[in-house]
C-alpha cells in the first residue's frame, strides 16, 4: 500500500509550484486530490481482495492514471455519458457511481452495479450515465458514436465521453467510428489513455505514428495533454466540452499517462517489454496525486495533518465498501436465466439447453 | 515418450514446422517480445527472428485478413488469436475471404493457413471473455475445425493443420496449457495425427459419451464417477469438428446405443445438435434412447463465481445425463 507520507517528495520538484493553479480554487484542489486518494484507495483495495481471492477473473487496476479518470469525468455534468475499455473501476466512481456496488461488482455479489453479472471489466450503472466497461479492445468506440448521434437525434444537451487505450487507436472500429463522429458532427470526446503499452507491446511498435497523430486524417481536432497533470487536463477538457455543447462536432486528446501496475493482476508490473527502473522512474516522478499534493503543499494550501485527515476518510469509504461487498450476498440461482432478454415472449421458446425441464436448476 | 504440458507440445508443433517449412510464419499479438499471451511461442522468436515470428498490434480483422493474403501470397500463416473471443471481430476475413476463395476462383487460389488460439471459458472472465466459437467457425463450408484436449493430440494435430492446403482453425484451451500428457519423443521422428480422425479415449460398453476439446477431461471424469456405479461408459474424443470422422461415431453407436454429446458452448446450433441429426440419420436403427446434450447454460457467461458454476457443464451433469439416457436411476443423484 502506498502511504501518503512516503510517496515520492521529488514529485514536481523544480516544477512551476504556484503557476498553473491560477483558476482553481483552494477547495477544489483540495477536492481534486481527495478524489484522486479515493481512486487510489480503492483500487489498492481491489488489489488486495484480488490477492486472497474475494475477486476473480481479469482485474486491472488504474493506479497512475487517476488524473485522466477525474480531468474527464470530474468537468462533466450529471446526465453527460462515459463509456470506457475493461480498466474501468475509477472512472466509474469519478462518474459518481457508489464505492460499494462497483466493489460488490468486482466481488461477484447481487448489490453490484450490474448484479455480479459483469465483474470488474464490466462496471455500468445507467442512472449515473456510466455506460460501462466493454472487454473487447476498441469495441466501445463505435458505441460513442451511437450514444453521441442518439444525444443529436434527441436534441438532448449531453456530451458522451469516451475512453479507449493506445492500443485500441490500431482497431478498425477506431477509424470508422471517428469517421461518423466526424462527418456528423457528434458530441463525443474522445479520451485515447495514452499510457505506453498495450499490454507487453510498447505503442511505438505497432504504430508509425505518435497517438496524437493517428486521428488526423478523419477530421476530428486532435489535441495532447499531460494526464498526470490534473490541472492541465481539467482546463482543457472544460475548453473541448464547451466547443463540443456548442455543437462543433467531436474532439480527440492524446491524454498521456502511465501504468504503475501490470496489465492485468495476472501479469507482471516489469519484465522484457519495460524495465523496473522506467516502471521506478515513473513512479517516483509522474504519480498524479504526489504531483497535486506538493504543487498543494508548495503554495501552502494543504498541510500533512490535512492530508492525513483526507486519507483517513478516503481509507473508511473504500473499507465499508469492502465490508459492503463482502456481507452481500451472491445472486440466487434464478439470476442466472434473468435478464438473457429484455422480454419473454407469449410464444416459442427462448432457452435450449432443457435445464429447466429437467427440473434441476 | 516424453511426458510436456500441451503449451510446450504445441512449441514444438511450432518449432517443427517453422524449421521444416520457411513459408510458414507466426503472426499474433504478443507472440513474439513477450512469448505469446499463454507463452506458447516461447523462445520462437529468438530462433526463427522478427521476420518469422510477429508481433502485431490489436487489429484482428486486419491481421487475419493479412493472413488470408499472404496464404494467397504463396506462405503457410500461422495466426494467433490471444483468445477465439478477439477473433469474432475478424470473422469476416475468415467466412468470406479464408473460407471461400478456393471456390470462388475455380480452385485457382487455395489458402493454406492456420488461425489458432484459446476458446472457452476459463474462470470469471465473464460474457465477452468466456465463448465456445466452435459454431461460428464450424459453420462455414470451406474452413476446417480441429480441437485437441491432449498434448500429444495437440502436437500432432497442429503439424497436420499447418500442413493442410486449406484454412484449418485450430482451437486450444486456456486451462489446458498446463496439462501434462505422454508425447513421442522427437527423435522418434515426425509424429503427425492427420485430421478427420476421432480417437477412443476410454473404452466402454454401456453408453458413449462424445466429446471434443477441453471437454474430454470433463467426460473421463464423468466415466470414472459412473464405473464407480457399475456403468461401463465409453469415451470418443471427436478431436476434428471438420472433417468429422463419422464412422467412429456410428461404430460407438452400434456398440452401446446410447449417447451423449458433451460440449463447452451453447446448444442452439451447436456441435452436439450437428452430432445428433447425423447419428439419426444414419443410425436411428441402433438408438436405444433419445440422445441428449451437455453444454453450457444458455446464457452468456456470467462473472459471479456461484453462477459461472452453475452455468458451466461438469462431470455430475454428464452422469445425469447418462443415467438418463441408461434408464437408470444413479446413486449421484
Ligand atoms: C479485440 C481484443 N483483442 C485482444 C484483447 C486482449 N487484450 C486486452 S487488453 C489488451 C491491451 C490493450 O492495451 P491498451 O488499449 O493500450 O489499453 P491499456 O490496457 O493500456 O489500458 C489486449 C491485447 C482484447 N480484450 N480485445
Ligand atoms: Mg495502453
Amino acid at each position: 500500500m502506498t502511504d501518503t507520507s512516503t510517496m515520492s517528495r521529488e514529485a514536481g520538484k523544480g516544477d512551476e509550484s504556484m503557476a498553473g493553479l491560477e483558476g482553481f480554487e483552494k477547495d477544489q484542489l483540495k477536492g481534486f486530490l481527495k478524489e484522486m486518494l479515493l481512486y487510489r484507495r480503492f483500487e489498492e483495495k481491489a488489489e488486495e481482495a484480488y490477492a486472497i481471492g474475494k475477486i476473480g477473473g481479469f482485474c486491472h487496476l488504474h493506479i497512475g492514471q487517476e488524473a485522466v479518470a477525474l480531468g474527464f469525468i470530474g468537468p462533466l455534468r450529471q446526465d453527460d455519458y462515459v463509456i470506457t475499455a475493461y480498466r474501468d473501476h475509477t472512472q466509474a466512481l469519478a462518474k459518481g457511481v457508489d464505492p460499494n456496488g462497483v466493489m460488490a461488482e468486482l466481488y461477484g455479489r447481487d448489490s453490484g452495479s450490474a448484479r455480479g453479472k459483469g465483474g470488474s471489466m464490466h462496471i455500468f450503472d445507467v442512472e449515473k450515465g456510466f455506460m460501462g466497461g466493454h472487454g473487447i479492445v476498441g469495441a466501445q468506440v463505435p458505441l460513442a458514436a451511437g450514444l453521441g448521434f442518439a444525444i443529436k437525434y434527441r436534441e438532448e444537451d449531453r456530451v458522451c465521453v469516451c475512453f479507449m487505450g493506445d492500443a485500441a487507436v490500431n482497431q478498425g472500429a477506431f477509424h470508422e467510428a471517428l469517421n461518423m463522429a466526424a462527418i456528423w458532427k457528434l458530441p463525443v470526446l474522445f479520451v485515447v489513455e495514452n499510457n505506453e503499452y498495450g499490454m507487453g507491446t510498447a505503442f511505438s511498435r505497432v504504430s508509425a505514428l505518435p497517438v496524437k497523430e493517428r486521428a488526423a486524417g478523419l477530421g476530428v481536432p486532435a489535441h495532447h495533454v499531460n494526464a498526470q497533470d490534473i490541472l492541465a487536463t481539467w482546463t482543457l477538457v472544460e475548453e473541448l466540452l464547451e466547443k463540443i455543447r456548442a455543437g462543433e462536432g467531436p474532439q480527440y486528446v492524446d491524454a498521456r499517462t502511465y501504468r504503475f501496475k501490470g496489465h492485468s493482476m495476472s501479469d507482471p508490473v516489469s519484465g522484457t517489454y519495460r524495465s523496473k527502473d522506467e516502471v521506478e522512474s515513473k513512479v517516483k516522478q509522474e504519480d498524479p496525486i504526489s504531483l497535486l499534493r506538493d504543487r498543494l503543499f508548495d503554495a501552502e494550501f494543504l498541510t500533512e495533518d490535512e492530508l492525513e485527515e483526507m486519507d483517513r476518510e478516503v481509507r473508511a469509504v473504500v473499507d465499508e465498501a469492502a465490508e459492503f461487498a463482502e456481507e452481500a450476498p451472491f445472486p440466487a440461482r434464478e439470476e442466472l436465466y434473468n435478464h438473457v432478454y429484455s422480454e419473454v415472449n407469449e410464444h416459442g421458446r427462448l432457452f435450449f439447453d432443457g435445464r429447466d425441464r429437467e427440473g434441476e436448476d | 515418450m516424453q511426458t510436456i504440458t500441451y503449451r510446450e507440445a504445441l512449441n514444438q508443433a511450432l518449432d517443427e514446422e517453422m524449421e521444416r517449412d520457411d513459408t510458414v510464419f507466426l503472426m499474433g499479438e504478443e507472440v513474439a517480445e513477450y512469448d505469446g499471451a499463454y507463452k506458447v511461442s516461447k523462445g520462437l522468436l529468438e530462433k526463427f527472428g522478427d521476420r518469422r515470428v510477429v508481433d502485431s498490434p490489436i487489429a484482428e480483422l486486419g491481421f487475419a485478413g493479412l493472413g488470408v493474403g499472404a496464404a494467397m501470397g504463396g506462405l503457410r500463416p500461422v495466426i494467433e488469436f490471444m483468445t477465439f473471443n478477439f477473433s469474432i471481430l475478424a470473422l469476416d476475413q475468415v467466412i468470406n475471404s479464408a473460407a471461400k476463395t478456393f471456390y470462388m476462383t475455380g480452385g485457382q487460389i487455395p489458402v493454406p493457413m492456420v488461425f489458432r488460439g484459446p476458446t472457452g471459458a476459463a474462470l470469471q472472465l465473464s460474457a465477452q471473455h468466456s465463448q465456445a466459437c466452435e459454431t461460428w467457425y464450424v459453420h462455414a463450408p470451406g474452413i476446417k475445425l480441429v480441437t485437441p484436449g491432449t498434448p500429444a493430440d495437440a502436437k500432432g494435430l497442429l503439424k497436420a493443420a499447418i500442413r493442410d492446403n486449406d484454412p484449418v482453425a485450430f482451437m486450444e484451451g486456456e486451462l489446458l496449457y498446463n496439462v501434462k500428457g505422454e508425447v513421442p519423443d522427437v527423435d522418434d521422428g515426425d509424429f503427425v495425427i492427420p485430421l478427420g480422425k476421432a480417437d477412443v479415449k476410454r473404452e466402454g460398453s454401456d453408453v458413449s459419451i462424445i466429446t471434443h476439446g477441453k471437454m474430454v477431461h470433463v467426460a473421463l471424469q464423468a466415466a470414472k464417477k459412473l464405473e464407480k456405479d457399475g456403468v461401463d461408459a465409453e469415451v470418443l474424443d471427436l478431436r476434428s469438428l471438420r472433417p468429422l470422422d463419422v464412422e467412429a461415431i456410428l461404430a460407438t453407436v452400434h456398440k452401446t446405443n446410447r449417447v451423449v454429446y458433451l460440449e463447452e458452448g451453447w446448444p442452439y446450433a451447436g456441435i452436439g445438435a450437428q452430432i445428433a441429426a447425423t447419428i439419426q440419420e444414419e443410425a436411428f436403427d441402433y438408438l436405444d434412447a433419445p440422445i441428449l446434450r451437455v453444454t453450457q447454460a444458455d446464457v452468456p457467461m456470467p462473472y459471479a463465481k456461484n453462477l459461472e458454476q452453475m452455468a458451466k457443464p461438469d462431470a455430475d451433469r454428464v452422469v445425469r445425463a447418462c443415467n438418463r439416457v441408461l434408464y437408470r436411476n444413479g446413486s449421484a443423484d
